[in-house]
């Protein structure tokens, strides 16, 4: 939903980061403003995945120049953990397992550590379990993963739907998925993609990372945005995911060629 | 090769040990007890055995010297607040003089041994699994002033409880447990040691199981600054018998475990899962001996350790596995977790095998706190701080949560990681 005047929830300018000695983003520029979906798409290796840790704050990623403004915050200077109780959320692409952590726990800790950044006070096990069973049903979740350990041994999708249920508990302002539907069959997609549908609202906005349409055709988004070496090539609306899907990403090939030869263009 | 060792004169066996030694044997040698005579035995080998020191391989890591620092005097301890026993638990509350039976009324299967029964049984199962000659059981035998000694028939459905708390006064607090399973039958039994204080805790079990006999036993020792702990548990095992033995201890000064497992025909399971705990700068050791005397035996074993502060964790875990032992079966896996620069842990699976057609399997690992499931907890708001406590409270339930159920009114995670108040 694009509303010209809606707040602008994160602005990213300029970004540039290195994982070891390695520049991976050489310049990202993206506003998105409450109630846009954005998916950002690219080949593995153009630095999708890691826009998405850079903005969660991964310590194995440093930033080396521009700016993120997170709600009117320098997100960049907050650690992970605040950037989460802000409402920052990050649905990951390999969901981590943490043996002899309790799901129901770890869902809980994480909540409150959320209420706590909205200025809500602690649910109690019992106000939790009311709450986590009722969210529940946003991914058709059996309750018995409540009772596993975080993610250990969940197959794909049962991982990718404890990740959309960490989003619905933690009701983000900016949600950003990455690949969130990779490794999922066809009824794991849509009831994952279901739960992202239900979750969007005016008020929080989405950002997709993905390299497939196929996400696109049960998330309709607002803006795609096509990554390539650590840059955003080009920005459009639903119909440049359509594109994509049909000419490959060849012709990014081709204008990255071009503008390799018209260097003083970019930026 | 232990005995070996421990008979070699030291130079650290001189005046200062071997003048505490005298010290405590003076008071612990009264009485005309059940146990006057094998004190009085212990007390001589005891008189003529150095203290080991950390030039005999089986102490390179851990210095015993400290317990000299202790008051050489048998403590007798006040009782101190418990937690409400669970529903289906019997406590016994051993203070090393009074007899903890008792005023109590043995559940059915349970009966004490005494008179001949005692003294034809007693230092048995030491003497099948090599440990006689060890100086913490020396030391336990020329000081305990009495025994807890309990017959097994049958499926006891009561979890036994045998709690101590050496409390915050200074000495040393001998305790004495003997149990035999007759065949085919069935215990659940909970040990826990606490202390508050320079002491020492010395406990030795054994326990001999019968065909078929099954045994499922914790021993849960959440210790004090200053306190040590010396716990041997010593396991006879005959064929088709289970031994399922689960261990936590950690927050002792120095604190160290030596399980000693025989299965005397092979043929029987023995499972292990310990978990240890140093911080500071305590010592956690754990010395597991298992020996197969006969084909067809199992064991199972897991160690996991974590070091934090300049704390020390030690680990020697020795299988034996002779020529007899054939179609053995054995497992062991040590984890650990290094939580600091300063800490140190030292692991070391120990396999003699003479037999050839078996299957002994080991590995150790050693890590920090994985980058990735701290950022994975971070990222969902979680601080720093309390992520690693999670991750680290992961890491001990895998062992605590096998302690047998009545362990859970004990809090072992926050009484092991010293976050209650005594």
């Amino acid at each position: 939903m694009i509303r010209p005047d809606a707040p602008v929830l994160l602005e990213i300018r300029d970004l540039q980061a290195r994982v070891e000695d390695q520049p991976i983003l050489k310049g990202v520029s993206l506003t998105i403003r409450a109630g846009e979906i954005h998916a950002v798409m690219g080949r593995n290796g153009s630095g999708k995945s890691t826009l998405s840790k850079v903005l969660a704050g991964h310590p194995a990623y440093t930033v080396t120049g521009g700016t993120v403004r997170y709600v009117g915050d320098d997100l960049l200077s907050l650690e992970p953990e605040l950037r989460a109780r802000a409402g920052l959320f990050l649905g990951f692409q390999y969901p981590v397992e943490i043996p002899g952590v309790s799901n129901l726990e770890f869902l809980r800790v994480a909540t409150n550590a959320r209420r706590a950044g909205k200025g809500e006070e602690e649910l109690d096990t019992f106000a939790f379990e009311d709450l986590v069973r009722e969210r529940l049903q946003v991914v058709q979740m059996d309750p018995a993963f409540l009772e596993r350990s975080v993610n250990e041994g969940f197959s794909g999708g049962e991982k990718k739907r404890n990740e959309i249920l960490q989003m619905a508990l933690l009701d983000p302002l900016v949600a950003v998925l990455d690949e969130t539907d990779s490794g999922l069959d066809i009824d794991a997609l849509r009831i994952v993609a279901g739960g992202v549908n239900h979750l969007a609202g005016p008020d929080n906005a989405t950002l997709l990372i993905t390299h497939y349409q196929r996400l696109l055709d049960v998330i309709t988004p607002d803006y795609v945005h096509v990554m390539a070496v650590g840059r955003i090539l080009r920005t459009g609306g639903k119909e440049l995911a359509l594109e994509l899907e049909e000419r490959g990403y060849d012709w990014v090939d081709a204008e990255l060629a071009a503008l390799e030869r018209t260097p003083a263009e970019v930026g | 090769m232990v005995a070996a060792s421990l008979s070699t004169p030291t130079a650290a066996a001189g005046a200062g040990p071997g003048g505490w030694v005298t010290a405590l044997l003076a008071e612990a040698a009264s009485g005309a007890d059940a146990l006057a005579a094998s004190r009085e035995r212990a007390a001589q080998a005891l008189a003529q055995t150095p203290l080991p020191t950390r030039r005999d391989e089986a102490w390179r890591f851990t210095d015993l010297a400290p317990l000299t620092g202790l008051k050489p005097s048998l403590l007798s301890p006040a009782p101190t607040a418990q937690p409400e026993p669970a529903g289906g638990s019997l406590r016994l509350t051993l203070n090393g003089h009074s007899d903890p039976l008792a005023g109590i009324n043995l559940p059915a299967g349970l009966e004490p041994i005494s008179g001949d029964g005692l003294s034809e049984s007693l230092g048995q199962v030491l003497a099948a699994t090599g440990s006689a000659g060890l100086w913490p059981v020396l030391l336990n035998g020329a000081t305990a002033q009495n025994v807890l000694a309990l017959r097994v028939r049958g499926t006891v459905a009561t979890t036994l409880e045998l709690v101590s708390d050496a409390g915050a006064d200074e000495g040393i607090l001998p305790l004495r447990l003997l149990l035999i399973l007759e065949p085919d039958a069935s215990l659940e039994v909970l040990q826990v040691h606490r202390s508050g204080g320079p002491n020492l805790t010395s406990v030795v079990l054994e326990a001999r199981l019968g065909e078929g006999a099954e045994l499922r036993h914790g021993l849960l020792a959440p210790g004090a600054e200053a306190a040590c702990l010396l716990a041997t548990v010593a396991v006879e095992q005959a064929t088709g018998s289970r031994y399922s033995g689960v261990s936590a201890h950690g927050g002792w000064a120095l604190g160290r475990l030596e399980p000693r497992l025989v299965q005397r025909e092979g043929a029987a399971h023995s499972a292990l899962k310990a978990l240890q705990l140093a911080d500071g700068r305590q010592i956690s050791d754990t010395h597991s001996q298992m020996v197969f005397e006969g084909p067809d035996g199992r064991l199972e074993q897991l160690h996991k350790a974590v070091a934090d502060g300049q704390g020390r964790s030690v680990f020697n875990g020795a299988v034996q596995v002779p020529r007899a032992a054939q179609r053995t079966n054995a497992a062991q896996l040590s984890r650990n977790l290094l939580l600091s620069d300063r800490a140190r842990i030292d692991t070391k699976p120990e396999l003699e095998i003479v037999a050839d057609d078996v299957r002994c399997a080991h590995g150790a690992t050693v890590s920090r706190l994985q980058q990735d499931e701290l950022f994975y907890l971070q990222s969902r708001g979680i601080a720093a701080d309390q992520a690693a406590r999670l991750l680290l409270r992961g890491f001990c339930e895998e062992v605590l949560q096998a302690l047998p159920a009545a362990a859970a009114a004990w809090q072992p995670l926050a009484s092991l990681l010293g976050e209650q108040g005594r």
